[in-house]
């Protein structure tokens, strides 16, 4: 019977079927559910960690693979940037137990700080790549990512995007192909990085990879079908694309899908040129597909024009559709362009993200904006639900470049405008991710900054992942909690304090506390996301004393809140009960719904 | 193939939708596929869900003007998703307006509005009256069975609602099984 699985499930328990032994990573959208789909599924004879972070996942998932153990590592394609320097250096050492990096790219972006290409970073490291087109596909071709890992002792990539990801396929799921390998460590010289080593290694990966561009063109995931001196090549969910655009303008020509873009199978592309003029190419993000066909023409002197990306006729970013790639296909193959509908649309309501109602950053937020009134001062954000704060009227967030900078990126600002009281917003994901060196920065150099701490007690952006400071596992064992402010004191805060962010008065007198330490500071706002906890009692407006004001709606902006007949009114289907609204009112309009009302 | 849009605003249930109908058809044996908004945009974003039912799909996403039937738990939602729909296509469409927060600071949106241009449009339009079923259900967590139980009604999803409710009993915890039953049969008996 066939299951209706996403794209992510069906890679989980693709890798438990190739006889995975061993999962770690890092939660970030879109490759999240990956590793979640086999914590809850797993064998007993699979490990599976949720680690603190990419690189940690990457190195631990290493040291199995040297004992022979099959692992799977997982991330976005961002995590990948964090966990680069274990990957650089590993594809020269090499693995034994086969290794798969599942890194997810996010082409748009739809929930990333970038559109990087992970396929560019194989091409970078040297690691061979596999690019499913389909849920369907993924699931079968982690089993062969593992084989080619194990055949040259080379960890693999394997990268889908966010359209297989969380895409949902019915998938049949046969049982597993091996058992996890019991490890054992064979102590040997090649375990230990030095630059002679590295030297020959160099060599032995270039030869691979020359030898896997013929390999690779017999693989069964590379295919050409149809003719056409006109043809078409694509790579990853453009292939899906193109192959549905293709049936909705009656195009009929060569296509040639590339599921290993690199090393990339040459001879496979030799096939596809010596019948074809031109090909156009489909492929999200960067143009690898495009420039290894222009390259290999150069190199073997063949006059074909290769059009895509680097000639204007495909757009360079965001994502691919099948409407775009029709129009394109019917624009090259002199076809009929489709038709459609034209309506004049009126104007639409724009729906940013807000943070949740009753989500305690909003309070975290608002006690730090009331104390600073009137101060130049600076609020560092970073990655996470809190992200979130920036939108008005919070407007709390300044800067966001990665995970963990809003620690050091405020301690930049603090030495070029030494008059701004400096602050950073950090998560208790991303505190352990990369916060800690930030703050151990800051202490050693002596840069006064208050570091405020969102302790939700979950990794919440993500879907509520366990980290560090939650005591259990992503496997739900119970854990070794680690206390953050005795990380804080430990690393020489000088100042720290714990405090709820919904007994506003005392919030807002610790951050003017903390704000006029001489040092470096730390609060930590501590409260649950509400995806952890049960509503309170919703709260409501009584009519006869709401003035309308809107002050409930301009100073924290909950989505709870609406406004009509000039009174302020809240949805109790909404309403979670933190009562912040209640803090603001000038006039105790907003109070506690009672049983009967 | 069958291509069913289901559009609302994050937290309104049009991924548990999209699964409800896509598990029904694969009883069937009908192929299914869907495809989600994950992550950020749920935070009372936009969100869709592509339910594409049959064989030979090939694009997770539905492609524009192919459409059969659209399921918009918010006005505003459907008028925003109209470009997928096929010129034949139906829109089932729920009254219960989203205000975007930022509409409490400056008022932009007016959910009237939104239902009268959808009556204007080529497309048939067929408006479910959620604000009275969610009212008398006492919650709006009930809307995705009703949009549901509507557009079986019509026979627009592969499904009928006599299998829409064997579902609730195999898909829902016990406690939320009446209350959805009731909005089902609600929709279904207008």
């Amino acid at each position: 019977m066939k299951k209706l699985l996403m794209g992510n499930e069906a890679i989980g328990f693709g890798a438990i079927r190739a006889g995975v032994g061993l999962v770690t990573g890092y939660p970030g959208t879109p490759s999240t559910e990956v590793l979640e789909t086999i914590a809850e599924n797993k064998p007993d004879d699979v490990y599976c960690e949720w680690s603190v972070n990419e690189k940690s996942a990457l190195e631990v998932a290493a040291g199995a693979s040297y004992s022979g153990v099959r692992t799977l590592v997982t991330m976005k394609q961002v995590g990948l940037n964090v966990a680069s320097d274990p990957l650089m250096s590993l594809e020269y050492i090499g693995i034994k137990g086969g290794m798969v990096i599942l890194v997810a790219d996010d082409p748009g972006p739809i929930s990333s700080q970038t559109e990087q290409d992970t396929r560019r970073f194989c091409e970078f490291s040297k690691l061979p790549c596999f690019d499913p087109s389909s849920p369907e596909e993924a699931y079968l071709m982690i089993a062969d990512a593992y084989e080619l890992s194990e055949k040259y002792a080379t960890p693999v990539i394997f990268r889908p995007t966010t359209r297989i990801c969380h895409a949902c396929a019915p998938i049949e799921l046969t049982e597993r192909i091996c058992e996890p390998a019991k490890g054992e460590f064979v102590k040997n010289p090649q375990w230990v990085i030095f630059p002679r080593l590295s030297f020959a290694a160099h060599k032995r990966i270039e030869e691979r990879n020359a030898l896997l561009r013929h390999e690779n063109s017999s693989y069964s995931g590379n295919t050409i079908i149809g003719s056409g001196r006109k043809a078409i090549a694509a790579g990853g969910v453009s292939y899906a694309y193109v192959r549905e655009a293709m049936e909705l303008a009656g195009a009929d020509t060569a296509l040639m899908k590339v599921s290993t873009p690199y090393p990339f199978p040459e001879d496979k592309a030799l096939e596809l040129l010596s019948g074809a003029d031109e090909v156009l190419v489909f492929e999200e993000l960067e143009c690898v597909i495009e420039k290894e066909l222009i390259y290999i023409c150069g190199k073997h002197g063949l006059k074909k024009t290769i059009h895509g990306k680097l000639d204007g006729t495909l757009p360079i970013a965001g994502e691919y559709s099948v409407s775009l790639a029709e129009k394109a296909i019917c624009a090259y193959l002199g076809l009929k362009a489709p038709e459609s509908v034209q309506l004049q649309m009126p104007a639409l309501p724009m729906r940013p993200p807000v943070l949740c109602a009753g989500c305690p950053h909003r309070a975290s937020f608002f006690a730090v904006k009331e104390a600073m009134k009137g101060k130049k001062s600076f609020f560092g954000g970073d990655i996470g639900c809190y992200t979130l704060g920036n939108a008005m009227p919070l407007d709390m967030v300044d800067t966001c470049l990665c995970m963990g900078a809003g620690i050091t990126v405020a301690q930049g600002i603090k030495r070029a405008c030494p008059d701004t009281y400096c602050f950073s917003f950090t998560g208790d994901s991303t505190f352990f991710h990369t916060g800690m060196p930030g703050i151990a920065n800051a202490v050693y150099n002596g840069t006064k900054l208050t570091a405020v701490i969102l302790d939700n007690s979950t990794t919440a952006m993500t879907g509520h992942q366990p980290n560090p400071s939650t005591g259990f596992t992503a496997t739900h064992e119970v854990a070794e909690r680690i206390n953050i402010e005795k990380v804080l004191e430990g690393l020489g805060v000088g100042m720290i304090r714990i405090v709820d962010p919904f007994r506003l008065n005392e919030a807002i007198m610790t951050v003017r506390e903390c704000a006029e330490y001489p040092g470096v500071s730390a609060i930590i706002f501590r409260a649950p996301c509400i995806a952890l906890v049960k509503p309170k009692k919703p709260y409501r407006v009584a009519a006869n004393k709401c003035i309308g004001c809107k002050k409930c709606i301009t100073a924290i902006g909950c989505p709870a809140i609406s406004f009509g007949n000039k009174k302020a009114c809240v949805d109790s289907a909404l309403c979670f009960g933190c009562g912040l609204c209640a803090d603001v009112c000038p006039v105790g309009a907003l109070s506690v719904r009672k049983e009967n009302d | 193939m069958n291509n069913i849009l289901l559009a609302g605003v994050g937290g309104q249930g049009t991924v548990l939708a999209s699964k409800l109908i896509a598990k029904c058809a694969l009883a069937h044996g009908t192929p299914a596929h869907t495809a989600e908004t994950i992550g950020m945009a749920q935070r009372g974003g936009c969100v869709v869900s592509h339910v594409r039912l049959g064989e030979n799909c090939f694009s997770p996403l539905i492609p524009l003007g192919q459409a059969h039937t659209l399921i918009a738990f918010e006005p505003a939602e459907a008028v925003r998703c109209l470009p997928y729909l096929r010129e034949d296509g139906n829109v089932i469409v729920s009254n219960t307006a989203v205000k975007p927060v930022t509409d409490a600071l400056k008022p932009s949106y007016d959910a009237e509005a939104m239902l009268r241009f959808l009556q204007s449009t080529p497309y048939r339009v067929h408006v479910v009256d959620g604000v009275n079923i969610c009212c008398e259900c006492k919650t709006t967590k009930v809307l995705n069975i009703a949009l549901l139980g509507a557009a079986a009604k019509l026979g627009l999803i592969g499904v009928s609602a006599a299998e829409l409710e064997a579902i609730i009993d195999t898909e829902m915890k016990e406690k939320f099984r009446e209350m959805n039953k009731k909005a089902l049969r609600m929709a279904v008996n207008v």
